[in-house]
């Protein structure tokens, strides 16, 4: 179990980490969710002690990071796949942590068959690496003291769809054993696609969490016309209020049926009508990134 | 908690968990130094300089010359010269590299890691020392001169010592005082040297400069005999000065900089 409470961290002025609290629970991958440069990796590295937070703790089942004996055998971590000697063999990188963890070399080949790596490929160097092979390299280092806890900074990028398939058969296993999976990434469908709660942060500050079937859960109707125009004077005329919601649609705060009926009426084209599912977290989250680009020019006018 | 059926718990079990032993992480420290490119070079050419500068010096030297001490300095001139590099590189590429990321995460105690590197150079410093007095009487027996250990005595095995182990000390106070390895190698290098010039050139300074330019507290070691009193006090005031404070103000900011 993962816990952080009221963590805050400042750099000067700007705040990276603002009054944070969640937990990731055992048995269960947590994704935590948001734009760049919302906070996730600084919480991260404030979680396994790397960088010191102004206020606030972070414990890992019950303990602070820095009194966890050898916490590669206990914590899994995964902060940056690029973070390694470019001038070391993918093996030899495995070898010094399995040889700081008091593991067997056995344990090394096994994290490579694990993660894929070819025998000629271990024995590169991390130079000549794809992001792709980093990140699963990144992967075999996290898992090699076989953690109870995982903690995996985007740990899907650079993978490409059959590696991210990969993972997520890896993390939903690791996490039906009972670990605790906690994985950040700033791409709502990979986080869906592998979480079973979800942590959205933007700006610093957590904006929601939960399990993911309670996210995903909003009331409404997802409406995509012919003619945005018409559909908006139809709906309007009806008094069903409705707001843009991607790629051309609309989401309305009411059934699918009211909607229908006022197009009908209206003789506006429809070509989807359905129950708005995860449409609201997808509006939040696409919200949250826009705040996060108007940012620096409100915050330079207003804060000043 | 949620989930009866898991072997883990909300809480860590860590009874059972030893903290990683010095030992390992000295070891681990030692691979590092040898395990790229660079590392392994490093050592190569130090080892290769010591036998070619050696056997150089063997066939083209004046037979008068050609004492053990004298192959002594040819010999150990590679390390003093790139043993400190070894040092800096050691504190540095977790930085430069980012490999403290990994490092610090699986110990979290970073004065730990940090006395492991201290302890892995100075094993390698010794290492490197045994050899070049190994390569020195090799030469002397194969080329030395007439009598070739008239001008050495024991105190001058200690003064070689002393000037090879400040050297790799030097090399990692200045890595961590910059934790960039091209800037400290820069510096170790060329403060230093200013340091010397400013001293010698401006009169001024000439009377203060074995108390606190170390490169003029250190010529004594070069030369034969022991030193006199002063001449310690020198050398450790002048040491305090380039090898402690700066090693210790890099301990203090290596203890408290957030590893990215």
């Amino acid at each position: 179990m993962i816990k952080l409470e009221g963590v805050t961290k400042r750099y000067g002025d700007y705040t990276a980490v603002d009054d944070v609290s969640f937990v990731a629970q055992p048995g269960r991958v947590t994704g935590f969710l948001g734009p760049n440069g919302a906070g996730k990796s600084t919480s991260m590295r404030i979680m396994v002690g790397l960088t010191p937070p102004d206020r606030g703790t972070a414990t890992i089942g019950g303990l602070k990071y820095h009194d966890i004996p050898n916490p590669g055998l206990h914590v899994g971590v995964l902060l940056d796949a690029s973070a390694q000697h470019a001038g070391r063999t993918g093996r030899e990188v495995l070898a010094l942590s399995a040889l700081t963890m008091g593991l067997k070399e056995k344990r090394v080949d096994e994290m490579l068959e694990l993660v894929g790596l070819t025998e000629s490929e271990s024995k590169r160097r991390v130079r000549n690496y794809s992001l792709g092979m980093r990140q699963r390299l990144g992967i075999a280092n996290a898992l090699i003291g076989d953690p109870s806890v995982l903690i995996l900074d985007e740990p899907a990028n650079g993978l490409d769809p059959a590696g991210i398939h990969w993972m997520r058969t890896l993390l939903r296993g690791y996490a039906e054993r009972g670990g605790t999976v906690l994985l950040s990434s700033h791409l709502l469908h990979e986080v869906e696609m592998i979480a079973d709660d979800m942590v959205l942060i933007g700006r610093g500050k957590i904006v929601k969490q939960g399990t993911k079937a309670e996210l995903l859960q909003t009331a409404g109707t997802f409406v995509k016309p012919e003619s945005p125009e018409k559909l908006t004077a139809a709906l309007a005329e009806a008094g069903i209020k409705a707001l843009p919601s991607g790629d051309g649609g609309f989401r309305a705060e009411c059934d699918p049926i009211v909607v229908g009926r006022a197009a009908a009426a209206a003789g506006v084209v429809l070509a989807e009508l359905r129950p708005a599912e995860g449409a609201g977290l997808e509006e939040m989250f696409l919200e949250l990134t826009a705040d996060d680009a108007r940012e620096s020019i409100n915050t330079q006018g207003v804060s000043a | 908690m949620s989930t009866a059926t898991a072997p883990y718990g909300a809480k860590l079990d860590v009874s059972r968990t030893p903290r990683v032993p010095m030992s390992r992480l000295i070891k681990v420290e030692l691979r590092k130094m040898t395990d790229t490119r660079s590392g392994f070079w490093l050592m190569v050419t130090m080892g290769g300089v010591a036998v070619i500068a050696s056997t150089i010096f063997g066939i083209f030297g004046h037979d008068q010359d050609r004492t053990f001490y004298n192959f002594m300095q040819f010999s150990g001139a590679p390390q003093g010269f790139l043993l400190p590099v070894l040092g800096i590189l050691l504190v540095t590429q977790e930085w430069s590299q980012r490999t403290g990321m990994v490092t610090f995460a699986l110990e979290p105690h970073r004065g730990r890691v940090l006395w492991a590197k201290v302890l892995g150079a100075l094993l390698v410093g010794v290492a490197a020392f045994a050899i070049a007095v190994a390569v020195a009487f090799l030469a002397t027996t194969v080329f030395g001169g007439h009598d070739p250990y008239r001008d050495f005595g024991g105190i001058d095995i200690v003064k070689f010592g002393i000037l090879q182990v400040t050297g790799i000390l030097q090399g990692l106070a200045f890595g961590l005082l910059l934790l960039n390895s091209a800037a400290a190698i820069v510096l170790y290098f060329v403060v230093p040297t200013v340091f010397s010039i400013l001293f010698n050139v401006i009169p001024a300074l000439q009377d203060s400069a074995p108390w606190i330019d170390f490169g003029t507290a250190q010529g004594p070691l070069g030369d034969t005999g022991n030193l006199t009193g002063t001449e310690w006090t020198q050398l450790a005031v002048t040491a305090t000065i380039w090898v402690i404070l700066p090693f210790l103000a890099g301990l203090w900011r290596v203890l408290r900089a957030e590893v990215k």
